[in-house]
């Protein structure tokens, strides 16, 4: 297993992929989006992610494809670093460090050995040819100021000859050739009729001396003869009510498309007001459009965290669907059961299932029901509570609006899971469950229980019991939910509420007080009282620890009381803002805040003393945690580590980042799927392919023994490392035709010691796995092979090393030994 | 300022006909205008936009073309199929041809000016020859099945482009024979209307015709193959009027729903030759249909069912930004429609085809209102206006002008071939009116029509250029004098002012200088200095015998009669100039007139304001304030005293049609609320307004 490592917080997926406008490939077979620090490559077709292109150290800012190469693509980022990527294999190629913020990345095809940035000025930046792997740029010239720093107000038009910048009331337009600066200002907000004039982005039109705008008031203003202070000219195209998120020239100039907040695509053809065509219903604002070369995809990137790809003709094609993390999140992170997916509130009225592995939204469960009217100022129904229940056969949502302090509107839904369907179908709709907010939902997850129960907790109050019963239906198949007891404590509000692990007791948090029932008979057992505040979490242990209810209060005094003795265990003095028990072991981890930042403790409630701590693990508010079983159990041997071998723990901080706890380097957290495309074969590994292939390597076999016995042994050119080196390597990074045609013809060579060469393939494989370690040794490596296959079996022994002594060997090799000589 | 009682009259029911035609003539920079009535109005764009001259309507000659041709001869064509040319001299109409195709729905002047083309119901197209004093029927071209809406030369002058129904013809002008036929398409918005009217075409020097139909597209064809080259769809109702500039690097269009586009001619790139149009700037002044546009080389020019004539200047045509490049829009006529009787209190009010005689209500609350009462209070009406008269004319042709005598007994107006005199008998209540029957056949016509303040004398201005001065006495008449313009010039004298001792009368052309006659001795006493722009009003001052004269630049000269020399107040105005923003008002003064007992005093209107001109205070100058409406009254005299200046401006009563003082302390204003008269126009294309 892997050496352990320092525990460290590592951000998971989820990350916006809205952030920037989405990229195609020349032949729209891909298409690229930044996702925080990384660049993720989509196949346009089957909406998968091929690669992920990791390297920056900070959020990508931009990306564009190298127009001298267009298999090549550009990244900046944050960090101050522009990368160039080859994205078929997901290797990087070059880094340029510029060594300030890059807020934005352009390239042009006239300005060949410069791509533009926008730093807190914009400059093009100089990207020195050279062959070294990291580069340092710093000729940068300046070009244009004040200007914004969101790409979508940076426009490069007609070949490059200008750029147009928009910022505010500004419409400046940079003339390469002739070095000067034209400027265009609308009427400012002070004339009430022009009130929303500001820009909000430009496009320029690919052909034709045209420049399009968006601005506030929904307005498209299409520039003309602005070369020509005086003798400019625009017209308006009108049809958004709010703003103009983007707009984008398709690649013939024909027609402009324009998005918004209306969540429809406008393509308006001709740049005529009359003749356009509408793409309606694409569930969310549209913040960015991109056009592919190739013309016939277009995408639009949403607020919702999501890639729509649609055709030429306006058909929407494929959804690449992220995280949803428009909103603030009420349910908190839930783990469905079946299919181990986190689940959360999504989309509006929505609940969505999404897969930390493949980082991808599985679906979406509309829970409101409602159409979505999104203006401001309206208050929406939200879904404010969610719980799964019986393995995941059950899901209670519940939720509300309130228009006025007793105007409330409670709604309370149980979803049951259906087979056949693959999802959940509402069984049970409780119109106002309870007088005012509910404040806990748990089901009664105990595996022996024969009778679904859930318990809600509110604050009117009361806490009440629903079971699963029959309905009145003659058949008796129907089943519906109904209220079994309603339990209060002296009129205090009910806060939270908890199931024991097997089910035969309940706790119940009325403020300050804890009551423990029966579950069987619904009697009150026992109470607690701290005196130490509201109780803000409640939770049993687990195992070996379920004698154990833990309880976190407002005044940050943490609670254990042992149910047999019925007294407290312990106390502790900490700020709880989130506790969860791990399902799958006794550990319960609780993130505490603290003015500089929040900390994590893991701890068994059978002692006091936490078995790990990490400080500062994020700078904001950790909103939400939630512990997710993993597939195969890690095995750290490591104390500290061991509360992540069955489970990994997840959170989500106020800026809505979902983070988790890793050990890995961020290499190895590569997926696998990389390396698979970079297999030699082109086939996909299906079944078949290992029933076909398996049979074909047979039949191969039996024609290399034929061949064997007839002819002399020709060796087949697959077979041959150089020749499939060759045939396999992007034509990028293969060095010069003179180091290949000496390599390519030794290979062709037959040898006599048919032995040497069989051992070649082992060599280059190793050579090629250091290349990609550090590939500015790529030179001595075509040499050393040259050399390899030069010499005799003497050198075998080195050969049959294995790969890791091999590693070995090099190290000591680099370790500087000069110390010796000091000694 | 002092403080009036105010008449406030919205009463006058005046509703300005409908926009047909304009013309734009480049050399002399004036604008046609005809409208529905067939009233023709010329504008000089140089003078300030004023309304210079007009040639009164008739019922049965409605315009459908007008063109001005061979320089400065303005044509007319309508539906009842005659063609017209005016008189710009003498102000009427030279004479009418009947050009035998039934009505006549295009005309078109050829590129050099010596030929007119008129497209008529029939089908035909007829070319004419202007000769210096006529027009001569030349030939026709190959008739077409349908009425010819539309007509345009080739600058060149070799090919024509008529529009049809359904289709737009080209016709070689030598031959006169059809050289293409483009079929327009009928789909609207996808739906196959049933007719496509060609409303306009355009034809430009590299052969490229542009239509504008009544499906709502501007269609660009290739005259050489005869194809359709690009389509513009820019309005869901007809485009029904179109205008090229003269360099042909713009054109606009006028369409039913009001909003009037622009087109320009705007290169590809910037280093490349290729040129397209593309469609700019639309602009919404109108609420009703566009029936006409024109491009002069600064603005563009719209005028439509909404009566409204709006001047939208070209930004980027403009040298200086100064009031040039302000928007225009011109709703009433340049002359004043209402006369007054202040013994009687009775407002004569002139409409197109009748004169309404009200008397004015009046109000008990005199003494506690007037002086507890704020400024600004509505007092109560203890009687109501009176409608008095509703004096309708005989024949089919406009009143060009009216009056009613001071004493109020006597009423007269003129249409283009007869002049009316009434004497009207008041007892108690009732009204008989009688008409002055036997008019000399000299006062056939009558340009203006003044009484002397004592209701003696009679001033008329025919459009002969001459001057009559008829003496009234109790039902009777007597010619008393006619003054003959001097000899060589025809022009028509059309603004009239009397002195109120009834001793002089001046009298003021388009163009001339303004004339000043002795009327006790019947001979020219003098002529006013001539000055580049034309009089608006003109006014004698009582005791004084001042003479205040108002031009179309917003410049006021006071100048004394009795001196024959400008006074000294007005050399002081000239020489210190009047304020800037004085200057850059848009609409002429109408209107002056004197307070009896304030020497001082000088009261003006435009259509946005009523003045006082105080000439004891000092001028203001650029830097003051021009508008003061409420001077405060909490600071101190001195500061009073200091900030006040010559100018008291109110703007209280707007669109102000008349203002005059009925006596020391009372003032009638006659207002038109723009709202009214929209209320009175046919309803227009509903538009769908997102929100509503």
């Amino acid at each position: 297993m892997v050496e352990e490592e320092n525990i460290r917080v590592v951000r998971c997926g989820g990350s916006e992929l809205n952030f920037r406008r989405a990229v195609f490939s020349a032949d729209s077979k891909y298409i690229f989006c930044v996702s925080g620090d990384f660049v993720k490559v989509y196949s346009t077709v089957t909406e998968e992610c091929v690669h992920i292109l990791h390297g920056h150290r900070n959020l990508v800012t931009g990306i564009q494809l190298n127009p001298n190469n267009h298999l090549q693509l550009y990244s900046c980022s944050l960090d101050g670093t522009i990368k160039l990527w080859d994205y078929i294999d997901g290797i990087l190629i070059k880094t340029f460090i510029v060594g300030c913020k890059l807020h934005a990345l352009f390239t042009l095809a006239q300005a060949e050995d410069s791509v533009f940035v926008i730093v807190n000025k914009e400059k093009p930046v100089k990207l020195p040819k050279s062959s070294s792997q990291e580069v340092e740029a710093k000729e940068l010239s300046f070009v244009l100021d004040y200007i914004n720093q969101s790409p979508k107000c940076i426009a490069f038009g007609n070949e490059g000859v200008y750029v147009a910048a928009v910022r505010e009331f500004y419409l400046s337009v940079y003339f390469f050739k002739k070095k000067t600066t034209s400027r265009f200002t609308l009427s400012s907000s002070r004339n009430k009729k022009h009130a929303k004039n500001n820009f909000t982005c430009v496009a320029c039109h690919p052909t034709e001396d045209c420049i399009a705008s968006g601005h506030m008031d929904g307005k498209i203003r299409l520039w003309r003869n602005f070369y020509d202070d005086k003798k400019y000219t625009y017209t308006c195209l009108h049809w958004h009510h709010d703003m103009v998120m983007d707009l984008a020239f398709s690649v013939t100039g024909t027609s402009l498309l324009s998005g918004g907040r209306e969540s429809v695509l406008v393509e308006w053809r001709d740049a005529t007001e009359k003749n356009k065509e509408f793409l309606p219903r694409l569930g969310a604002t549209i913040e960015h459009i991109s056009v592919s070369p190739a013309g016939d995809l277009f995408c639009t990137s949403h607020s919702d965290n999501k890639i729509i790809i649609i055709h030429r003709n306006l058909e929407a094609s494929a959804v690449i669907q992220g995280l949803v993390k428009d909103r603030s999140i009420f349910t908190g992170l839930m783990i469905d059961p079946r299919t181990k997916a986190l689940v959360l509130n999504g989309k509006p009225g929505h609940l969505q299932f999404y897969s930390l592995q493949s980082d991808k939204q599985l679906y979406n469960l509309d829970i409101i029901q409602q159409e979505y009217i999104n203006d401001y100022g309206l208050i929406q129904i939200e879904l404010t509570k969610a719980a799964f229940g019986c393995f995941g056969n059950w899901l209670a949502t519940v939720e509300q609006r309130q228009e006025k302090e007793t105007e409330l509107e409670l709604q309370m839904k149980l979803w049951m899971y259906n087979k056949k369907t693959q999802g959940f179908i509402l069984n049970t709709k409780i119109n106002m469950p309870h007088e005012d907010c509910i404040t806990a939902l748990c089901f009664c997850n105990a595996e022996k229980s024969e009778q679904p129960t859930l318990v809600t907790a509110s604050k009117d109050g009361y806490f009440k019991v629903w079971i699963l019963t029959d309905d009145s239906d003659i058949y008796k198949k129907a089943v519906g939910w109904t209220c079994d007891f309603v339990g209060s404590y002296h009129k205090y509000q009910a806060t939270n509420c908890c199931f024991s692990e097997d089910g035969s007791l309940l706790a119940v948090s009325f403020e300050e007080i804890v009551t423990i029932w029966d579950s069987v008979t619904w009697e009150l057992k026992c109470t607690f009282c701290q005196r130490a505040g509201k109780i803000r979490h409640l939770c049993f242990g687990r195992l070996t620890c379920s004698k154990y209810l833990l309880g976190a209060t407002e005044n940050g005094i943490l609670c254990c009381w042992n149910l047999l003795s019925c007294a407290l265990e312990w106390n502790a003095k900490l700020n709880v803002r989130v506790m969860e028990p791990d399902p799958n072991s006794e550990n319960i981890a609780a993130i505490s805040q603290s003015s500089v930042g929040s900390d994590l403790f893991v701890f068994k409630p059978s002692e006091p003393r936490p078995l790990y701590i990490q400080k500062g693990i994020s700078r904001e508010k950790v909103q939400w945690g939630v512990f997710v079983p993993r597939d195969v159990p890690e095995s750290f041997t490591s104390e500290a580590y061991q509360w992540l071998n069955r489970s990994q723990f997840y959170f989500l901080t106020k800026s809505q980042s979902l983070l988790t706890f890793s050990t890995k380097s961020p290499e190895e957290k590569l997926t696998p799927t990389s390396k698979q495309l970079l297999a030699e074969e082109s086939l996909p590994t299906t079944p078949f392919y290992f029933i076909l292939g398996k049979h074909r390597q047979q039949q191969d076999e039996k024609l290399n023994e034929t061949l064997e016995n007839e002819l002399v042994q020709l060796p087949l050119t697959e077979n041959i490392p150089a020749i499939s080196e060759l045939l396999h390597t992007p034509a990028h990074v293969l060095p010069s035709a003179a180091f290949l045609c000496s390599m390519f013809v030794n290979s062709l060579l037959l040898s006599k010691e048919t032995k040497s060469a069989k051992e070649i393939p082992e060599d280059v494989d190793m050579e090629e796995e250091k290349e990609s370690e550090d590939s500015d040794e790529e030179n001595d490596f075509t040499e050393k092979v040259q050399d390899t296959s030069n010499t005799g079996l003497g050198e075998d022994i080195i050969h049959q090393l294995s790969k890791s002594e091999e590693k070995e060997l090099r190290k000591f090799r680099k370790i500087d030994y000069s110390w010796i000589a000091a000694l | 300022m002092g403080e009036f009682k105010v008449h406030r009259v919205r009463f006058f029911n005046y509703v300005p006909s409908g926009i047909r035609c304009v013309a734009y003539n480049n050399q002399s920079n004036r604008l046609a205008v005809s409208r529905t009535d067939g009233t023709v109005e010329i504008y000089n764009l140089s003078a300030n936009y004023f309304q210079e001259k007009f040639f009164p309507g008739h019922e049965s000659r409605a315009t459908e073309a007008l063109c001005w041709a061979e320089g400065q001869r303005l044509f007319s064509a309508g539906l009842n199929g005659e063609i017209m040319e005016y008189d710009l001299q003498a102000l009427n109409i030279k004479y009418a041809m009947d050009a035998f195709g039934g009505p006549i729905w295009s005309m078109a002047a050829s590129p050099s000016g010596s030929q007119l083309l008129v497209g008529c119901e029939d089908g035909s197209v007829k070319l004419f020859q202007i000769t210096p004093d006529k027009i001569q029927f030349e030939r026709n071209f190959d008739r077409q099945k349908s009425r010819i809406l539309s007509l345009s030369w080739h600058p060149s002058g070799t090919h024509i482009a008529a529009g049809s129904i359904d289709y737009i013809s080209v016709f070689d002008v030598k031959s006169g024979s059809a050289v293409h036929k483009m079929i327009v398409d009928r789909q609207y918005m996808g739906v196959s209307k049933r007719k496509c009217i060609v409303w306009g075409v355009a034809f430009l020097s590299d052969g490229t015709i542009i239509s504008v139909d009544s499906a709502g597209k501007v269609q660009f064809w290739d005259s050489a193959t005869g194809t359709l080259v690009k389509s513009h769809l820019i309005a869901n109702a007809d485009v029904q009027s179109i205008a090229v500039a003269d360099q042909e690097d713009s054109f606009v269009v006028g369409t039913a729903e009001g909003t009037v586009f622009h087109f320009q001619l705007v290169p590809v790139t910037s280093n490349s030759s290729e040129k397209q149009w593309v469609r700019t700037k639309p602009f919404q002044h109108h609420t009703h249909d566009v029936r006409t546009v024109a491009h002069s080389p600064t603005a563009l020019i719209s005028g439509g069912t909404d009566t409204h004539l709006v001047f939208r200047p070209l930004m980027e045509k403009v040298e200086v930004k100064n009031y040039d490049a302000a928007l225009r829009k011109i709703t009433f006529p340049h002359r004043c429609l209402i006369s007054c009787s202040k013994k009687r209190q009775l407002l004569l009010f002139q409409f197109a085809h009748h004169l309404e005689l009200w008397r004015l209500g009046s109000t008990v609350a005199t003494g506690k209102f007037l002086v507890s009462g704020k400024n600004g209070d509505t007092l109560p009406l203890s009687k109501n206006a009176d409608h008095l008269l509703h004096l309708k004319t005989k024949g089919p042709e406009n009143i060009i002008c009216s009056c009613i005598s001071p004493c109020g007994s006597w009423i007269a107006y003129s249409t283009v071939s007869r002049f009316f005199l009434y004497r009207l008998n008041y007892e108690h209540d009732n009204i008989s009116l009688k008409r002055v029957s036997k008019m000399p056949a000299f006062l056939r016509s009558a340009l203006q029509i003044l009484f002397s303040e004592d209701s003696t004398k009679l001033f008329v201005a025919s459009n002969q250029g001459a001057l009559h001065i008829v003496q009234l006495s109790g039902g009777s008449f007597k010619h008393l004098h006619a003054f003959q313009p001097q000899s060589g010039t025809v022009e028509a004298m059309c603004l009239l002012a009397v002195s109120p001792d009834g001793n002089w009368l001046a009298a003021s052309g388009t163009s001339a200088g303004v004339h000043v006659y002795n009327v006790k001795q019947l001979k020219l006493h003098c002529t006013v200095p001539a000055y580049n722009f034309p009089v608006t009003a003109m006014a004698i001052a009582p005791n004084t015998n001042n003479l205040v004269i108002a031009h179309s630049d917003q410049q006021v000269f006071e100048y004394s009669i009795p001196d024959k020399q400008y006074t000294d107040w007005s050399r002081t105005v000239q020489k210190q100039g009047f304020h800037h923003l004085w200057l850059q008002r848009d609409t002429p003064i109408t209107h002056i007139s004197f307070h009896p007992k304030r020497p001082m005093h000088i009261l003006l209107h435009d259509a946005y304001m009523f003045c006082i001109i105080d000439k004891s205070l000092p001028l203001p100058n650029d830097k003051t304030l021009l508008y003061n409406p409420f001077p405060p009254t909490n600071e101190s005299d001195v500061i009073r005293r200091r900030t006040a200046h010559a100018f008291k401006i109110s703007k209280i009563y707007k669109p102000l049609l008349f203002m005059d003082l009925l006596d020391e302390r009372t003032l009638v204003a006659v207002e038109r609320p723009l709202d009214d008269i929209i209320a009175q126009l046919p309803p227009p294309i509903k538009k769908k307004k997102f929100g509503t």
